[in-house]
């Protein structure tokens, strides 16, 4: 079986490369786009109350919303593609990032902040040169949570024409052909399973020193 | 909406089905995950190695994972389920683990000094204390089971994801509409009744 999901896949190359690229294409985009719109309004929400509680909220249940229905309910509006993939790809990344920042930011010891604030830092200077770096590591685990969760939901994608490497996998699963099958599956889980790790020691390498668990 | 008033029976029994799968793999990767997660507590490796193996399952996308099973165990409810226990373990196994591990030495040694043997210990002072955090885990993991359920349909395991894939291969929105809310709001609600559960749980061992 593996022999012949081999075989099909060098006959199938180009085709094989343009799914993963777009796979990898629209993952990216979703990933960037979120995180864009997620972390600066975080660092916005950790500072106001009635807001944050409104925000967080909302975070948490888009949470718990099942991607494939977030995906469904896309396509009656937007139709079927590339872009609305994309939209509800985004949307899917939102919440870890939002919830993840918002918490690195609240947990920064308010009396560095002080300190910092005392040694005449702007607001925009305490942001950037203690909030962030503090938070970071929190902030980069929802990074990382949102990544793999949008490299899972892109297979899933390739059912409101979002193209990827869930399309072999659904032609796969409607013409009971293993081999296709497999040539979507098998990169998919190697994909993800890739971004976890990447995501994990970019996570690592950002870590202060002195914040490293020992 | 008209459609939703004449096949109203239609989305009831798609409920139903969704939940009768989601608390049949929730009952399955809970029993499992308390036992696992119950040695793990006692064991450094056993509990790095089944967070290991269970984190790896839990990174693998969910149509991939429901594709890889169709060589083993073909299409149909028994496929979705493994992949739905599967994905839970990660977050039970751990937070079972975790529970026990929290509960202070102080208490299980007081425990053992009123004569307790090892099994009591467990049963009547660690797993009660842990339960907060068991219920934590029990509410990300219901969630997770309920969201794969959805992609589920899509190798016959039925569900309100029948509704959503038949909607779309015959361009009818409604049927998706229907599909989709429904399934949300099932996930919404679980979420919200054991976070409920989790205070009162939190709020009684104080």
């Amino acid at each position: 079986m593996f022999i012949e999901a081999w075989d099909y896949l060098a006959g199938h190359q180009a085709q094989f490369l343009a799914a993963l690229w777009r796979h990898v294409a629209l993952s990216a985009s979703a990933l960037v786009i979120a995180a864009t719109i997620a972390v600066p309004l975080g660092v916005r929400l950790a500072d106001s109350h009635g807001a944050a509680l409104v925000a967080i909220n909302a975070a948490n249940i888009g949470r718990t919303l099942p991607s494939l229905a977030v995906l469904a309910l896309v396509m009656p509006i937007m139709g079927t593609g590339f872009a609305p993939s994309l939209f509800a790809l985004t949307l899917l990344a939102l919440p870890p990032i939002l919830i993840n920042t918002y918490a690195a930011i609240r947990q920064v010891d308010p009396d560095i902040v002080d300190a910092a604030r005392g040694m005449g830092m702007t607001a925009l200077e305490i942001v950037r040169k203690v909030k962030l770096p503090i938070g970071l590591p929190v902030m980069f685990a929802g990074i990382r949570t949102a990544a793999v969760q949008v490299v899972s939901g892109a297979v899933l994608a390739a059912y409101i024409g979002g193209g990827g490497l869930g399309d072999f996998i659904t032609a796969g699963i409607a013409m009971m052909a293993l081999p296709q099958l497999l040539v979507g599956a098998i990169p998919a889980t190697l994909l993800s399973l890739g971004t976890d790790a990447l995501f994990a020691s970019i996570q690592r390498a950002l870590t202060p020193a002195g914040l490293r668990a020992r | 909406m008209k459609w939703l008033i004449n096949h109203w029976e239609d989305v009831l029994i798609a409920l139903g089905e969704h939940v009768a799968i989601a608390l049949t793999a929730l009952v399955i990767a809970s029993v499992v995950s308390l036992a696992i997660g119950i040695w793990a507590a006692k064991n450094d490796r056993v509990y790095r190695v089944a967070l290991a193996v269970s984190g790896f399952l839990y990174t693998i996308p969910t149509l991939a994972f429901l594709a890889l099973l169709i060589p083993v165990v073909g299409l149909g409810k028994t496929n979705a389920i493994i992949c739905m226990v599967a994905f839970s373990l990660m977050i039970l196994i751990r937070n079972v683990a975790t529970g026990i591990r929290e509960v202070p030495e102080e208490v299980t040694d007081a425990a053992r000094g009123m004569g307790m043997r090892a099994a009591e210990v467990l049963f009547r002072v660690e797993l009660p204390l842990a339960l907060p955090v068991i219920v934590a885990g029990l509410r990300i993991a219901a969630v997770t089971v309920i969201s794969v359920t959805v992609v589920g349909a899509y190798v016959n395991a039925g569900g309100l994801g029948t509704l959503i894939f038949s909607g779309m291969s015959n361009d009818f929105a409604p049927k998706i509409w229907t599909g989709a809310i429904t399934a949300c709001a099932l996930a919404v609600a679980a979420d919200l009744s054991l976070a409920r559960l989790e205070t009162r749980l939190k709020a009684r061992a104080v």
